[in-house]
């Protein structure tokens, strides 16, 4: 129960609240939390579209129609890919290589390459279609992403050179990675606050 | 680049006068406390008085200029050193996937100003018109939503102070002594304070399906970054931002419209951010596989390791730098934590044997850099300065030995908060001592 000054001052503010209200017509709004604005547009799906471009890369939920050879995939790399990426993938003028590197996880120089990192196929399209080629990001085709993913699959060794890369077949590509990850987990070491006689501040050896 | 310490911002006119009234300064100094090594070196001797009458310069008997043509302030041309630096530790081929470092070691107080704040972009930054920009919210929501930025800014707004800081700072100085000073080891890190509206409102507004877990995060720029992110987090405290530091965002840090995740690696707070995704799981992108993930003993990746933990450095003295003698010195620097506020701060002086706690300087808040200041009086021989932070959940920042136990330092390896040490040579020179 709330004491009698307290519900005194609580009547009292009330009334204050109240007049103040009246007269002024302020503290109809709730001051703190979600406000009641809605300035936002529904907005339909078919209007959104365009940049609903996102896969869902684990089943490929997502993927377009469409679809792509390793030998297409091979003529639209060595047009649109090549002068950065270099010859068959294996790095060029801006960016290293996009092949091997699978099995590199185990030694202490580790090759990250779609074929030795990605964990689901489909990573390639999407990421293909939201970046590729830098100079021109969103150009290509479905059917050239279909092709360029199968081209850098078939560069990788995890496809072979007569696959067709469609909605169906780009998930089911078994990535040698799939197993590769584990979710976030630190807090993983527990430093002590030693201020005296400490062992010296030690370094990182490979 | 050799720096000289950074002086104040209207620091006079450096007379043969005043140099030599702050060496002899420093050397009793010294020598008052150091006695014996001290005297040994320099005579005991009150500094000489300034003889040399003031001078009088030019700027004092002459009109100062008027309203400049462009009304955007400039800083003085004598801080043109204070300036963000383009990654050139390690070397980006190309421009376009690229980053640059904020100046730390010349940054009083927590905030960084706008034009050093650090930034990253993966297919370059564009220049996007406000008023064709819009903001979708879609996905498992009930009614999906296209926002104006007039719309959004015509909401109540919350400004917050919090800290940024790239998954990848310090990358290059695990194993070896890669960098020169503290901007090309730690400035891909900076603190503004931010403005703009809680993203909870608008997804409330739009309304949330069950089943609802995780939201995506998508840029309008040339790369359309993205990024997944746990429903709770978004919930919690995550902001769609328009402003900071008391202006609209700059183009390079998302104008117009960005995400700010309180805490976490700078990626995840997707800059021109132009849709919000609702989904039920993450989608798994390149950018939360093959990149930024962390390597692990037996071949394993570390995903989803959002947090920036626990971390500090000292930026004052730092590599670059010259101490002009013994002497008093204020060592100092920035704490922070992505797990909330800093609790302490200690400084040793001689590689870890020994620490001292240093001062916070208030503000002290959650995920926002904390300056650390120790008063240390150099005896002039040679000193390993480093700092280690504590937060509030009672993390110790640990040394990089003790995270390389447990993570595989190989490659390109991100989320590295060990503590950093500067050695301060008996020439007074300061370098980084990794390794």
């Amino acid at each position: 129960m709330p004491s009698l000054r307290c519900r005194r001052a609580l009547v009292g503010l009330v009334a204050g609240s109240i007049a103040l209200m009246t007269t002024a017509g302020l503290a109809q709004e709730p001051q703190v939390g979600r406000p009641r604005a809605g300035f936002g547009r529904p907005i339909t799906e078919q209007a959104i579209a365009p940049w609903n471009i996102d896969i869902r890369t684990s089943d490929g939920a997502g993927l377009p129609p469409g679809r792509g050879s390793v030998a297409e995939g091979q003529k639209v790399y060595e047009a649109k890919c090549i002068a950065c990426h270099g010859e068959k993938a294996q790095g060029g003028s801006m960016y290293g290589t996009m092949v091997g590197g699978i099995n590199s996880f185990m030694t202490d120089r580790r090759i990250l390459t779609p074929g030795s990192m990605y964990p689901y196929a489909p990573i390639l399209f999407d990421y293909i279609r939201r970046t590729m080629p830098m100079d021109r990001p969103g150009s290509l085709t479905s059917d050239e992403i279909y092709a360029v993913s199968a081209y850098i699959l078939f560069l990788n060794g995890l496809i072979p050179e007569t696959a067709v890369m469609d909605a169906q077949s780009l998930p089911l590509v078994r990535m040698p990675n799939r197993d590769g990850f584990v979710l976030d987990d630190r807090p993983d070491v527990r430093a002590v606050r030693c201020m005296n006689d400490c062992p010296p501040i030690g370094v990182a050896r490979r | 680049m050799s720096d000289r310490p950074p002086g104040p911002p209207s620091a006079p006119p450096r007379s043969a006068g005043r140099r030599t009234f702050l060496r002899s300064g420093a050397a009793l100094m010294g020598a008052t406390l150091t006695g014996a090594i001290s005297g040994v070196r320099r005579a005991f001797a009150q500094p000489a008085p300034v003889t040399e009458p003031l001078e009088v310069p030019e700027w004092t008997r002459t009109m100062g200029r008027p309203i400049p043509a462009e009304m955007y302030g400039l800083p003085s041309k004598y801080e043109a050193r204070v300036v963000r630096r383009r990654s050139d530790v390690f070397v980006n081929r190309q421009n376009w996937s690229d980053w640059s470092m904020s100046p730390l070691q010349y940054q009083h107080g927590i905030v960084t100003p706008n034009g050093v704040f650090f930034e990253r972009h993966h297919a370059g930054t564009p220049s996007i018109d406000p008023e064709r920009h819009r903001l979708v919210i879609h996905g498992m929501v009930k009614r999906p939503l296209v926002f104006t930025m007039s719309d959004l800014m015509r909401y109540p707004a919350v400004s917050r102070f919090y800290f940024l800081e790239c998954s990848g700072n310090t990358l290059t100085d695990w194993i070896k002594a890669a960098s020169t000073t503290v901007q090309q080891s730690h400035g891909l890190l900076s603190c503004a304070q931010w403005t703009g509206i809680p993203a909870a409102w608008l997804l409330d507004e739009a309304g949330l399906q069950p089943g609802a877990s995780w939201v995506i995060f998508e840029g309008a720029d040339g790369a359309v970054h993205t990024r997944s992110i746990p429903l709770q987090k978004v919930m919690d405290d995550a902001l769609l931002v328009y402003g900071m530091n008391g202006e609209a965002l700059r183009e390079e840090n998302g104008y117009p419209l960005r995400l700010l995740l309180p805490g976490w690696e700078g990626n995840v707070s997707v800059k021109w951010l132009r849709r919000i995704k609702v989904v039920d799981r993450p989608a798994f992108f390149r950018s939360e596989t093959a990149r930024y993930t962390d390597p692990l003993p037996g071949g394993k990746w570390r995903q989803f390791s959002f947090v920036m933990e626990c971390k500090s450095v000292i930026t004052y003295p730092s590599g670059g730098m010259k101490l002009p003698g013994p002497g008093l010195y204020e060592i100092r620097g920035f704490a922070w934590s992505g797990n909330g506020a800093i609790t302490a701060v200690d400084v040793t002086v001689d590689g870890g044997r020994h620490w001292e706690p240093a001062t916070l300087e208030p503000p002290i808040l959650e995920r926002c850099l904390t300056l650390f200041r120790y008063r240390w009086r150099w005896d002039g021989r040679p000193a390993k300065l480093a700092s280690r932070a504590v937060d509030s959940t009672g993390y110790v920042q640990p040394t990089v030995e003790e995270l390389a136990r447990v993570r595989a330092v190989t490659g390109f390896v991100q989320h590295h908060n060990g503590i950093f040490p500067w050695e301060v040579k008996s020439n007074g020179e300061v370098t980084n001592a990794v390794a």
